[in-house]
């Protein structure tokens, strides 16, 4: 099981790579779109964690891409804000849509969920 | 169908209280008050003034040409019997004239040929009693009639010297040697041997009564004579008896003419008098009319003059009442609509606004957040799975203490961005008896320990709503909360739901607790504003509340009062047929 956490916030998806690699994920991060889509392209990942809100490259067109290069990928989105239009299309094509901040456990449960359906 | 009419009788006696009290004039809306004062003054004056001036026109010339044309009436009889009366007087001093000169001195000294003479004077003239012949000396010497007045000298007598003086004379009416009221007609002649004797007629009274009771046209009609002293010389009813002074009336002044004049001091016993001069003679005819009988046409007319001027009057002003007061009355009503349309745009607008600054001030707080919470939570980790790390409970329990004020602070944006998102709306159909039970049944527990009453009235037949159930709940949810806050252990909570206008169901919920106050009830739907201050509140629920139903297309109002309680309305449609879109947010 490989995850890929994409976020800008630096400070904030290192410290949740770091988190789960304790809880036995094993977790790569970045912190934008176009970098994550060079490790995909790199590296077999069965799920991918995105931020909604990037500069540049954002969630929602990275998860377009990725599932393109990879339709069986998995992902969850995660969120500080989002808009209802964002809500709408992360409910739609993602598995789980989380509000930051959030709960280690609550996002070691949901990968679990993904992964198993 | 009793419904419908109770629907009705409402909107009519709250249309007809509006026009016995306009709520403009109650609320002193004085730009309305004065547009009032103005429409109704200027409409009264312009129509009531025409018609009071109308009317008094009529009046005025009504009475003027009915007073004219009886006075001429009056006039008219009074002259008809002027020229009767004089005839009657002429007619019996001509006779007697005629008498005295055809006939011879010595015969007419004989009693039973004064007697023949009487008796053709009665048959061609009528009118006379008796007939005597009187020398120079003023001895009766002669006599026919039906009483003893051979031989009475009449030399003291008035009427004998004024009529050897004028050569005839009409009496008035006196006393005699009878002690009867009578009136004689006299004329002096000469008889052969040069010396003048006097021919007297007793006129007879009934004749001359029975001329001027003719006339007597009704009960409050006389007529009758008296003498330029005012003494009554024929009877007159009520006016006096004969030898009388006249009563109720003055002396007329002398007039060639017949004239008519009124008297009497009360209104009620006003008289018409005609009168005449009756010439040759101090006779005065009067005919004499009470003006209340005279006038009863006047009278009629009056009464059916005032009677139309009241009616009109009152439908006039009624109708310059009521349709001014109807139309401003719908002004002020449209201005106040759009008034409070305008406030709840402003309003709605304002909370938008509200509600954008919260989910950005949400946003920005999050991510770092998120960070301080992974790094707490790293934090944690080390300590928890690195043996190299130095297990210490302190730290632990700083940590601890750093990530609860973090899941604290995520609960409130995640509130925040609650208040501005705005989720698809899922309608369903339900009860609303079934919402509202569904969500006190949370809250029964702290009822029961608190010693809350809680009394529910919702009418079965209320029909069913069709709407988002999960909002209904909480929109259900925030305000019985909020209710069971205000109140103290021991209060009273009362929810109440009943049919509201265009089909909508409006629920109450109403608490016996500290009430609000007027400045404070300006801001209860502000997000953030709260009046718990210290005891967790976030000052969402009710700005969360009042966005969830304006979403499903309803109204909320608050009515509150301190000390006494506060009272939550909700009116909600009863379907909910589309999905509001409140243009785009950051929710």
């Amino acid at each position: 099981m490989k995850v890929l956490l994409v976020d800008d916030e630096k400070e904030f998806v290192s410290a949740l790579a770091e988190r789960l690699s304790f809880r036995g994920v094993d977790a790569d991060w970045t912190v934008s779109g176009e970098e994550a889509l060079k490790m995909v392209k790199d590296g077999q990942y069965d799920l991918a964690v995105l931020d909604v809100k990037m500069p540049g490259l954002g969630g929602i067109e990275l998860r377009k891409r990725l599932h393109g290069m990879h339709p069986q990928m998995k992902f969850i989105f995660l969120t500080g804000h989002g808009s209802h239009e964002d809500f709408k299309v992360g409910s739609e094509e993602a598995s789980f849509y989380l509000a930051k901040p959030l709960k280690i456990e609550e996002l070691i449960q949901k990968i679990k969920e993904t992964l198993n359906r | 169908m009793s419904n419908r009419f109770r629907t009705v009788a409402t909107a009519l006696k709250s249309r007809l209280t509006a026009l016995y009290r306009p709520p403009f004039w109650v609320d002193r809306a004085r730009r309305y008050c004065y547009i009032w004062v103005v429409s109704v003054s200027l409409l009264a004056v312009v129509s009531l003034v025409p018609l009071t001036l109308m009317v008094l026109y009529v009046y005025d010339s009504s009475q003027k040409a009915i007073t004219e044309e009886n006075v001429l009436r009056i006039l008219r009889i009074t002259s008809n019997t002027r020229r009767t009366v004089t005839s009657f007087f002429e007619q019996r001093l001509k006779a007697l004239r005629f008498t005295a000169q055809v006939e011879n001195y010595s015969l007419l000294r004989q009693s039973g040929h004064l007697a023949e003479v009487l008796k053709n004077l009665k048959y061609g003239f009528g009118g006379i009693v008796d007939l005597g012949l009187i020398d120079a000396s003023g001895i009766q010497v002669a006599y026919a009639g039906p009483f003893e007045l051979e031989g009475k000298d009449y030399s003291g007598q008035g009427w004998f010297k004024r009529t050897l003086e004028q050569g005839a004379y009409v009496s008035d009416i006196f006393l005699g040697f009878r002690g009867v009221p009578h009136m004689i007609v006299a004329v002096r002649s000469t008889n052969e041997q040069g010396g003048d004797f006097v021919l007297r007629a007793t006129l007879d009274m009934e004749s001359l009564s029975e001329i001027l009771h003719s006339l007597e046209l009704s009960e409050h009609s006389v007529s009758f004579i008296i003498n330029t002293d005012g003494i009554v010389q024929t009877p007159s009813r009520r006016y006096g008896e004969p030898l009388e002074k006249v009563c109720c009336m003055p002396v007329p002044e002398y007039s060639e003419h017949s004239q008519v004049f009124e008297t009497g001091s009360e209104e009620a016993r006003r008289l018409m008098v005609g009168y005449a001069y009756i010439a040759n003679s101090p006779f005065i005819l009067l005919l004499v009319k009470e003006k209340a009988e005279i006038m009863q046409n006047w009278y009629e007319l009056r009464k059916n003059l005032i009677t139309f001027f009241l009616g009109s009057f009152i439908v006039i002003f009624l109708v310059f009442y009521v349709i001014p007061t109807y139309i401003i009355q719908s002004l002020y009503e449209a201005e106040q609509t759009s008034a409070k349309s305008i406030h709840r745009l402003e309003e709605t607008a304002r909370l938008a606004s509200l509600g954008r600054l919260a989910a950005g001030v949400a946003h920005e707080i999050n991510n770092p957040l998120a960070i301080i919470n992974e790094k707490a939570g790293l934090i944690k980790d080390l300590i928890t799975f690195k043996a190299e790390c130095k297990h210490d409970e302190r730290l632990e329990g700083l940590i601890d203490s750093v990530l609860a004020s973090v899941e604290r602070c995520g609960a409130v944006t995640k509130q925040l961005l609650g208040f501005a998102r705005h989720t698809e709306v899922s309608v369903t159909e339900f009860p609303i008896a079934k919402i509202i039970k569904d969500v006190l049944s949370f809250l029964e527990k702290e009822a029961s320990y608190r010693n809350i009453t809680l009394k529910l009235d919702i009418p079965e037949d209320l029909p069913p709503m069709v709407s988002d159930r999960g909002k209904l709940q909480q929109i259900f949810l925030n305000l019985i909360n909020n209710a069971f806050q205000a109140v103290n252990d021991g209060g009273r909570i009362e929810i109440a739901a009943k049919p509201a206008e265009n089909g909508r169901i409006g629920v109450s919920v109403s608490d016996n607790g500290c009430g609000i106050s007027e400045e404070n009830l300006q801001k209860i739907f502000d997000p953030f504003f709260s009046t718990k201050k210290g005891s967790g509140g976030t000052g969402l629920g009710l700005s969360i509340t009042y966005g969830l139903v304006q979403r499903l297309g309803g109204d909320i109002s608050v009515e509150s009062e301190l000390g006494r309680g506060t009272r939550f309305t909700v009116t909600l449609p009863t379907a909910t047929e589309e999905v509001r879109d409140e243009g785009p947010t950051c929710g």
